[in-house]
């Protein structure tokens, strides 16, 4: 039995070895030390959720805090890895993302193409996403669409502690900017990780659950609301497949194809908007790919077109939950067809 | 601000040095001045942002620097690209979005990169390469070889957000970066002195921590001098410092600008008095250190490897469909 | 009145050591079928390997006590078989004074199972349990590691029972100390050394065969009886394509049919153990290291023999082969000294200990125990 280590501690861990085994990596975010230029305690937060508490004590100014500003450290970044370096950029919230999106789409996803091929841009930006923390609106999204929807960035969202510590070494190996989205609500979530470092390849979905009844495709802390709802529907008699996507961008389609060809049902579920989201896009991919197979329209369970409500009964109400998903599912259950 | 008169030819470059960077120079106006007739022509596809007229800043400061420093362009990029020692030809099928531009056609002009001589792209996003270079400069850093960074931006770039983040960014690491502003004016049709609330940079500077200093950016030896002592200063552990080179455009923002915002006969005269080339050479063959047969022999060679350019260009292979899928990763 | 001892309870197993529960995943009977020993009965999924329980005993399936997805510690009562005679009030009878039972004491403390120790500078990671007099070792093969013996550590109360993780296999560390089978076998005697382990009765499978052979030829005095299933070291052949596609396979898609080559029945192969070997495959170094092994061992066939130079073994060699054997032919068992005891089983492959764990330990029981 491996032992059992938090998704935070995994990141963390995933960090400090690559940081150990390979001299160009380095860290840039605010407040990923903590303490800098006062006189209390060094590493006082080590980020706002102690995600990189303890890496200054062993690589010290390779982790660089930053000011406030995000289009200009995320840019030294991206500047920093077209150079020849590996750095880890940390947005802390990926709804900061505006303030720094030009140099992430439109100068590190742009330089390889733009360049004719001649430009690397081994960078990792690293940030939280997702609801449940009851940090309203500007602190809450998934928004993970909008970055698989530009070419040039992959884009990662894992669910397990295991998951993550192999695909951010794997971002952190990868030569092409990777968009590292970690959910603040999964931080805390065990699971076993190998003390040994590995790296998960991108573009490969995980099976969770094998069933044979219909198939539930979703990623992030949403997988664990799938498996909830799979959990009860096993006691009603209906027989459950979970796919945790993992890597949105790229998407391993063949087995979101495999998937609905072996259940013929599909509800994906998404804790992004509704319009334009991964659930839309799998939902279009199925219909192009995989009609033949499905015995009912694809049913999609997102967020609602809102921002992230603050009340907490209300924020309960914006994320998806299992008894949605059940709905969901059984209406591909229920559907009669045209008359 | 250092003037003209404070310069001596002699003193900074030896003759040979000096027919270089007039090489350069006249190798950049050559080339845009071409540009702007096959623009007109129809020739050229997009848009087209010309550097004439500002020759002397980015040679004068591009000199300093070797393939190992870094340097980030802005949207008209040629002027720095030639500086760099970006292959020419390779440039002009560039801009012709031709197989074997500098690009391999992806980019054209405003994208027009090198990174294997240090010119991390002109820039579509004004303002966009400020961060790079602090990035680029953070790297050069950890390489502890007194490598520095270079950025370039307008007057109109240099009140861009992520400009002003970079000035505090870089003085708060110390980074070895010279920021430079090419104030030429005018930012796109509105000039500097409505969207600016300063009346120099240089007090920006100050006002975010790094030294700045201002030069006549038509006058090259004021520009080399000055670009030197900062370049130096950033290789030894100084830190970074901002230079506000006053200048003047040529042609209009992109080549089509009709360029109506400008004063009645302010093209004429700046050509006139201001064509920083013609400064350059008079000042020199006045000096007695290079002669005027050998700046029309280069002038010579130049118009040769522009036209050879041109018909390159013309002549090389269109991209293919599988052209336009390659490249968006390195492996997906 | 009709004595309980006619009333037989299908109870889940434990497969390995840390086994604590399983999942029923579905049963293969109905109630009233005539259940016959070493019948398939239900498919019962552990976080290790899913797989189905045998049927001990012969007798009717009366009632089927858990439930499809039902999770059940190890010993719950899953089912009862009785004959018709038994009533249906004595069966409820029978089921509500089931009682699970204990953990036994040897259990509890094994309740970190895996274990480390440092040989030759290397963390190995190992279980023992037990505490007999005589010590069963177990040798896995090639890219496996120490619960390839699932189904079989758990058969021999009476003894201690070892298994190992290799260098670069398993959970030990991910670095080889020789790429041979001299130097392998040195590893497995520094490992006793290190575990106060004078002799053991050797069980090696594959590669771990040859390494138990090469050790039986190196210091002979060190092994109790030997053992080998399925095993590398006799002749040249071994099936290529497995063994670099085992090293070359990224995904689950390009290992499945790769995997599938060791055994008869490829429904074991579950996306559990799929997902498992890509775990260990992941590791950083694991595939340089099986390289390095491949490339000493069998690229262009295996040239060191040493299950040819076997002889004069008291007891004899005892070999155990999968008549389907995809990846070592069963024709090698000729190969062995004279005197040799050779079995070979029907309906399985490479995997006999897992495909067929019930006749495996039963054989092996003989073995160690001297009796024939």
């Amino acid at each position: 039995m491996a032992r059992k280590l938090s998704m935070k501690m995994a990141i963390n861990e995933a960090i400090d070895q690559e940081m150990a085994r390979d001299p160009s990596v380095i860290m840039l975010g605010e407040d990923i030390v903590g303490g800098m230029g006062s006189e209390g305690e060094k590493d006082a937060w080590g980020g706002v959720l102690g995600v990189t508490k303890g890496l200054y004590a062993k690589h010290g100014d390779r982790l660089l805090d930053t000011p406030l500003s995000e289009s200009a450290y995320v840019g030294a970044a991206i500047g920093a890895a077209a150079c020849g370096m590996r750095p880890i950029a940390e947005l802390m919230f990926i709804d900061f993302m505006g303030v720094c999106f030009d140099q992430i789409f439109n100068q590190a996803a742009k330089f390889r193409y733009m360049f004719g091929g001649k430009a690397e841009t081994p960078v990792v930006i690293r940030a939280m996403v997702g609801a449940g923390f009851r940090a309203a609106a500007q602190h809450s999204q998934m928004l993970t669409p909008i970055f698989t929807h530009i070419p040039g960035l992959k884009v990662i969202c894992p669910s397990t502690p295991y998951d993550t510590k192999g695909l951010l070494i794997q971002a952190i190996r990868d030569n092409d900017p990777v968009i590292f989205c970690e959910h603040k609500n999964l931080y805390g979530l065990e699971g076993e990780v190998p003390e040994k470092p590995y790296a998960i390849p991108f573009g490969e979905a995980s099976i969770v659950r094998d069933g044979r009844d219909v198939s539930i495709i979703t990623y992030g802390l949403m997988v664990h609301r799938a498996l909830d709802a799979a959990q009860q529907l096993a006691q009603q008699g209906i027989n459950v497949e979970v796919v945790d996507l993992r890597s949105l961008s790229p998407l391993d389609l063949d087995t979101v194809i495999e998937t609905v060809e072996n259940t013929g049902r599909l509800v994906v579920v998404d804790e992004a908007h509704p319009r334009c989201n991964i659930a839309t896009d799998i939902a279009a991919l199925v219909g192009q790919h995989a009609f033949h197979a499905l015995k009912a329209p694809v049913e999609m369970v997102c967020a609602p077109h809102t921002p992230v409500p603050f009340s907490p009964t209300l924020e309960d109400q914006y994320i998806p939950s299992a008894a949605r998903i059940i709905d969901a599912v059984k209406r591909t259950f229920s559907y009669r067809g045209k008359q | 601000m250092n003037t003209r008169e404070d310069s001596n030819p002699g003193s900074l470059l030896s003759a040979k040095q000096l027919l270089n960077v007039y090489r350069r120079m006249r190798t950049i106006r050559h080339f845009e001045e071409r540009l702007h007739v096959d623009f007109s022509r129809g020739d050229i596809p997009g848009f087209v942002h010309l550097y004439a007229g500002e020759e002397a800043t980015a040679v004068g400061i591009i000199s300093h620097l070797g393939d190992g420093d870094r340097i980030a362009s802005t949207h008209r990029g040629h002027g720095h690209c030639i500086a760099k020692g970006v292959d020419v030809i390779a440039m002009m099928k560039e801009i012709y979005g031709k197989t074997g531009g500098a690009c391999n056609g992806k980019g054209g002009s405003m994208h027009i990169a090198d990174l294997s001589k240090g010119m991390m792209g002109a820039n579509g996003i004004l303002g966009a390469g400020a961060p790079l270079i602090c990035g680029a400069a953070l790297a050069a850093k950890f390489r502890g070889k007194g490598e520095i960074g270079i950025t370039f931006a307008g007057d109109g770039a240099a009140n861009q957000g992520t400009f002003l983040e970079s000035l505090n960014l870089a003085a708060v690491w110390s980074l070895p970066v010279v920021f430079v502003i090419e104030n030429n004016g005018y930012a796109e049709a509105t000039s500097r002195s409505y969207a600016t609330a300063v009346d120099s940079y240089v007090d920006r500077a100050a006002g975010f921590g790094l030294p700045g200093v201002t030069v006549d950016g038509t006058d090259f030896f004021a520009v080399y001098e000055t670009a030197g002592e900062l370049i130096r200063r950033a290789r030894e552990g100084g830190g970074p410092s901002l230079l506000e080179c006053k200048m003047v455009r040529f042609y209009g923002h992109f080549e089509g600008d009709a360029q109506t915002y400008r004063g009645h006969d302010e093209l004429e005269d700046i050509r006139a008095n201001q064509d920083c080339l013609k400064l350059f050479r008079a000042q020199v063959e006045q000096s007695g250190m290079v002669d005027s047969a050998a700046f029309d022999e280069v002038d010579r060679e130049v118009a040769a490897l522009i036209e050879q350019a041109v018909q390159e260009a013309k002549a090389a292979p269109e991209p293919n469909a599988a052209d336009l899928l390659s490249d968006v990763y390195i492996s997906y | 009145m009709m004595s309980e001892a006619t009333i037989i309870p299908v109870v889940m197993p434990k497969w390995g050591l840390s086994m604590r529960e399983g999942i029923v995943n579905e049963w293969l009977v109905d109630e009233g079928e005539e259940i016959t020993p070493g019948m398939p009965i239900l498919n019962v999924e552990t976080d290790k390997i899913a797989n189905a329980v045998e049927a001990t005993d012969g007798g009717v399936l009366r009632r089927k006590v858990a439930g499809e997805g039902d999770v059940l510690p190890v010993k719950a009562l899953l089912g009862v078989l009785a004959p018709p005679t038994v009533s249906e009030g004595q069966i409820d009878d029978f089921i509500q004074s089931w009682v699970v039972a204990d953990v036994d004491e040897d259990d509890e403390e094994q309740v970190s199972v895996d274990r480390f120790i440092e040989v030759n500078d290397l963390r190995v990671r190992y279980v023992r349990k037990g505490e007999g007099t005589e010590t069963l070792l177990f040798i896995h093969g090639f890219g496996g590691d120490l619960n390839n013996w699932l189904f079989n550590l758990d058969a021999f109360p009476d003894a201690t029972v070892v298994a190992l993780d290799l260098p670069a296999h398993g959970q030990t560390e991910t670095r080889l100390t020789g790429n041979s089978l001299a130097a392998l076998a040195g590893f497995v005697i520094e490992f006793m050394q290190a575990l106060e382990m004078p002799a053991a009765h050797l069980i090696g499978h594959s590669l771990g065969g040859a390494i138990a052979a090469q050790l039986a030829l190196d210091a002979p005095q060190r092994v109790r009886s030997l053992t080998l299933i399925g095993s590398a070291g006799f002749g040249p052949e071994i099936n290529l394509s497995y063994t670099q596609g085992f090293i070359d396979a990224q995904s689950r898609r390009d290992l499945k049919p790769v995997v599938e080559l060791l055994f008869a029945d490829t429904e074991l192969v579950s996306r559990q153990l799929l997902d498992d070997l890509l775990k260990y495959k992941r590791l950083d170094g694991v595939t340089d290291c099986l390289q390095q092994l491949h490339d000493g061992l069998f690229s262009g066939g295996q040239t060191s023999l040493p299950g040819q130079r076997l002889s004069g073994l008291t007891p004899p060699l005892l070999l155990i082969w999968g008549e389907e054997d995809a990846i070592v032919p069963p024709e090698h068992a000729a190969l062995a000294p004279a005197g040799s005891r050779v079995v070979r089983i029907a309906g399985a492959g490479h995997m006999p200990q897992m495909e067929k764990s019930a006749q495996v330990n039963q054989l092996l029981q003989q073995h160690v125990s001297g009796e024939r």
